[in-house]
């Protein structure tokens, strides 16, 4: 069986082919055009990961949302479960860039880090 | 004696602010949340040289006096008026003839200076019209100006003068006892009237109706508008109209007063329950391009800014009704179609000077003490650099540009709450921040910003124009 | 009126503008950036998805961390940065730059200008769509500004009109948000957007992708009620028959970006495709003291190719203001007709380059020529969507106008 996927590790959109035999093995992949690809193949037919972007609250800040993403991919499939976790979550202003929000979160192995600096509220 | 206006359309406007000059008690009453919001925002904007109008028409004994006063009223009210002029273009032998017909009705309704121009003239003049035009009808009394803030201008100079002003206050019925005007029902409340003065535009036959005055109907009719971007300023200089068919002047290229471009509009007859229907079609907005393209061959679909539909109030006549009616103290302004807007302000005055003071015999007196002048909102872009840095000294908020596109500053838009706005749409038919190109993507949730900062009502209340016209649904994250 | 004498002045700071900035001033020119909104760094502010910063800084970071960094890297930040500041007209007899501030009108005298203006959502009531006009329609950038910046929802139920990249991060945003996000259509065959998006922001949410498709019609009276779509033919017409209904009230439009020239536009050569400027390899302009970068030159998919340029502008600003004799652009590219956004379209030979070229076509296997020769091979499908840029470093025997074709092969 051959799958068709379209690479997401950069802009470009590698479109791969992927051979597999019946219990599920990969076999070969194609169309890759960088090792990132094959990588990418290979997490995407057992366990697709994606890096979560998203905001937090924050109390007290010049703004009220901090951005955030994972540090590292989270599984697909427990992207609403760590969705509806960070939607309760507060923080406290000041925040920086890099700032540990969540270690660990859900068990995924991934941090939430803030991506922007938000002052504390003048 | 109590003056209730019913209607702050450009009519209804120009009758509070003319009735504003004498000692009566004077209000206006407004359905919409805003002022000019009905027929007076969607039109073509033109004041008519007046030549047109069938002779024997209440249409044709308006439309010259009107025109003839916007000079001092823009002057008064300090609204944009640019005297551009218009031609009729003539494709065929018959159009040619039309013309001429044309030339002499404008004789008789007091055009004077109407001039029949060759093709060559006519393409020194317009370079950008359709080679195959073989002649034209000029009129240089013709002119364009924003209703909009014409309607606004009379009503805050009203005010100034001791006008009250209702808005969002519904008329739901009106009292008339021994044949005399006696009480006024709103929504909101109930006032004794010795006069009301019925310029309710597509609604006036329903207000007749509760006075029980019944024998007249309005139709709407729609009209379909493209706007193209200011970038095209100087495709047409004056305003462009085909030879005009039985139904209609047809649809036209007019320049408008910030130097864009309009095409439009078609005309559509709805039935009596599309009072409403503001919806652009594609059948109306092809037409709207063809008809155009055929005066003004380069005009080009790509520079459009936004389309819009505007409906006028027809009677079966297709002509004016004003004057007094047989209940005391209840008068007709109605069927104000085109040329309404350019026949307003004689119409304003007629009913001061003529059906009140004549038909119903009311001894008015003039106040002392009326001002006439209305100051505008400053603008960057009708100022010179050093007058609007005079501005920024004073009030640092001029310096702070909001709106990109049309170069409207925070300090415009924050006098445009000090006069009223509410919404969005109250702000830029004020300053016209976000009538620009960019149609508001840079500005809008700053003036949403502003608005609420200034009036202390959170983002989520504020309206584009209508209560049901909310714009944001909430927090994201509470 | 205030006047400032100043070295290189860059107008705008999003990505390209900083990038300038950061590169000028390493020439130690007096270098200033006037910014219209409260705070530099445009767009990158709001864009709080990954997948900016992989060329540049080799590593997937989100828009504000990029923009954190051309800060950092920018240094002291008073000192170049004027905020709030709105540039109203550019004198090019004078070279003179008049802007308005709460300062009040100041004029800037720059030896050597940047416009790094940027671009502008295309509004969707340019469009001509029949049916009303209601609140709840917004484009795709108002609408991510609402979310990421002022914490605030558009509405319940929102389709999501054109499959540019920022419609596509859009339908995922308000998705996660909570939004009943019902689908995207797209007038053209194809998306608008990058693959990766469609994969990453519908595929994995499961929202539709409906192509050949566009709205037909608006309903509603005040706020949005709806909206009737369907399918158009291969010249964009509505197909009869094909209509649906379906009930939302918010539209969220990316129907395209236009590049913001208005200051420039009636003194500087202007290119109809990329409806920027005409720039040299060293991105300067046909007016010798004015250089360009960034979207305003052209759309561009990636806001690291946005920055390079802004480098290249900096750097030429800064060596044109020392006095340094610049090489001519003695080289034109012209377009093939495959061929869509182009830059340069002038080059100087000087030095290798960085060049982009949109197809206007997808082929699955193609050639880019430069006057017959071929330059580069593509073994992958390239679409419109996504530019292609290659490094020109040899320039032997080159003609004066040098034909570029992007052409099927095999």
């Amino acid at each position: 069986m051959v799958k068709k996927l379209t690479c997401i590790s950069c802009p470009i959109g590698c479109e791969l082919s992927v051979s597999l035999d019946e219990s599920g093995k990969i076999l070969k992949i194609e169309g890759n055009r960088c090792p990132r690809g094959k990588e990418y193949a290979i997490t995407e037919i057992t366990n697709p990961q994606r890096i979560l972007p998203i905001s937090v609250k924050v109390e007290d800040g010049e703004m009220e949302l901090v951005s955030a993403k994972t540090d590292k991919p989270v599984p697909k499939k427990k992207m609403y479960e760590i969705i509806e976790y960070i939607k309760k979550l507060k923080v406290k202003a000041p925040v920086k860039r890099g700032d540990l929000i969540v270690e660990d979160i859900l068990g995924t192995g991934a941090n939430l880090v803030a991506t922007r600096t938000v002052n504390k509220k003048s | 004696m109590k003056v209730f206006v019913i209607g702050a359309g450009i009519t209804g406007s120009l009758i509070t602010r003319e009735l504003s000059k004498y000692d009566l008690e004077v209000h206006v009453i407004e359905k919409a949340p805003d002022i000019g919001w009905g027929v007076t925002k969607a039109n073509s904007a033109i004041v008519h040289g007046g030549y047109d109008d069938p002779p024997e028409s209440v249409r044709a004994k308006f439309a010259v006096p009107g025109n003839e006063l916007y000079d001092k009223l823009s002057k008064e009210l300090e609204f944009d008026f640019l005297r551009t002029g218009s031609y009729v273009v003539a494709f065929k032998r018959e159009d040619v003839e039309y013309l001429k017909k044309l030339k002499e009705r404008g004789k008789k309704n007091g055009v004077t200076n109407l001039e029949i121009l060759t093709a060559k003239e006519l393409k020194e003049k317009e370079p950008n019209l359709n080679e195959e035009i073989i002649a034209a009808l000029w009129c240089p009394t013709a002119g364009i100006t924003e209703p909009w803030e014409v309607s606004i201008a009379a009503i805050e100079n009203a005010q100034e003068n001791g006008a009250i002003v209702h808005l969002g206050e519904k008329v739901t019925d009106i009292i008339v006892q021994n044949q005399r005007v006696k009480k006024i029902l709103t929504d909101k409340g109930e006032y004794d009237a010795d006069i009301v003065i019925n310029a309710a535009g597509l609604f006036a036959d329903e207000i007749a109706k509760m006075a029980g005055i019944g024998d007249f109907e309005i139709f709407p009719r729609k009209g379909e508008y493209i706007l193209l971007d200011e970038k095209l300023k100087g495709l047409v200089n004056a305003v462009i109209f085909p030879t005009p068919t039985k139904k209609s002047k047809g649809i036209l290229v007019v320049p408008t007063v910030d130097g864009g471009i309009l095409l439009g509009p078609n005309a559509v007859d709805l039935p009596k329950d599309q009072k409403e229907n503001l919806e652009t079609t594609r059948d109306g907005l092809n037409e709207v391009y063809e008809k155009s393209r055929k005066l003004v061959p380069k005009i080009d679909l790509s520079y459009t800014v936004k389309t819009f539909a505007g409906l006028r109030p027809e009677t079966k006549d297709k002509d004016f009704i004003i004057g007094a009616t047989k209940v005391w103290g209840f008068i007709n302004v109605v069927g104000i179609r085109s040329p309404g807007l350019t026949a307003a302000p004689a119409i304003a005055k007629y009913i001061a000077e003529k059906v009140l003071s004549e038909d119903l015999g009311l001894n008015l007196s003039k106040k002392l003490d009326f001002n006439p002048y209305r100051r505008k909102i400053p603008h960057l872009n009708d100022s010179n650099l050093k007058e609007w840095e005079e501005l920024v000294k004073k009030d640092p908020s001029f310096g702070r540009t909001v709106c990109f596109c049309n170069n409207v500053s925070e300090g415009e838009i924050l006098e445009a709450i000090r006069r009223g706005a509410r919404t969005l749409d109250g702000v830029k038919f004020r300053t016209r921040a976000s009538f620009g190109r960019c149609q508001g993507g840079f500005c809008s949730l700053k003036i949403l910003e502003i608005i609420s900062r200034e009036l202390s009502i959170p983002l989520e209340e504020i309206k584009q124009n209508y209560e049901n016209s909310w714009i944001i649904k909430g927090k994201v994250r509470p | 009126m205030r006047r400032e004498n100043v070295d290189v002045l860059i107008i705008g700071g999003g990505a390209a503008g900083l990038a300038a900035a950061i590169e000028a001033k390493k020439f130690g020119v007096k270098t200033l950036l006037l910014e219209r909104d409260r705070s530099t760094g445009g767009v990158l502010n709001q864009c709080i998805h990954n997948g900016f910063g992989l060329h540049v800084f080799k590593a997937e970071l989100t828009g504000p961390e990029f923009m954190e960094k051309l800060w950092e890297e920018l240094g002291n930040l008073d000192e170049v940065i004027r905020n709030n500041y709105t540039v109203l007209k550019i004198d090019p007899e004078k070279k003179e730059v008049i802007t308005l501030s709460e300062e009040g009108i100041v004029v800037f005298k720059p030896k050597a200008l940047i416009m790094a203006t940027g671009a502008r959502e295309r509004p969707l009531n340019s469009l001509r769509i029949p049916g009303s006009r209601v609140a709840g329609v917004f484009t795709a950038g108002v609408a991510q500004k609402m979310v990421n910046i002022y914490n605030r929802l558009p509405g319940n139920r929102v389709l999501i009109v054109g499959s540019g990249d920022i419609g596509l991060i859009m339908a995922r945003r308000l998705k996660i948000e909570g939004m009943d996000v019902v689908g995207v259509v797209e007038i053209m065959p194809e998306p608008g957007g990058l693959i990766r998006n469609v994969v990453q922001c519908l595929d994995d949410f499961n929202i539709p992708l409906w192509l050949s498709h566009t709205v037909f019609k608006i309903h509603g009276k005040e706020r949005l009620e709806g909206v009737t779509i369907g399918k158009v033919d291969e010249n964009f017409k509505p197909i009869p028959g094909t209509e649906r209904f379906l009930e939302v009230d918010t539209l969220v439009a990316s129907v395209g970006l236009i590049p913001q020239n208005e200051l420039i536009e009636d003194f500087v050569e202007m290119d109809a495709i990329n409806r920027g400027p005409v720039v040299d390899d060293l991105m300067r302009t046909s007016v010798e003291w004015i250089f360009a970068a960034g979207n305003n030159v052209a759309i561009h998919d990636l806001v690291d190719f946005v920055y390079e340029e802004g480098k290249i502008a900096g750097k030429n600003a800064a060596k044109y203001v020392l006095g340094e004799k610049l090489p001519e652009a003695k080289y034109r590219f012209e377009r093939g007709d495959n061929v869509g956004v182009l830059l340069p379209q002038k080059f100087t030979g000087s030095q290798p380059f960085k060049m982009y070229v949109r197809s206007r076509k997808s082929l699955e296997k193609s050639a880019i020529s430069f006057s017959g020769r071929t330059i580069r091979k593509f073994n992958w499908k390239i679409r419109p969507s996504e530019m292609i840029d290659l490094v020109v470093k040899n320039f032997e025997g080159f003609p004066d106008e040098v034909l570029v074709e992007v052409n099927q092969i095999g």
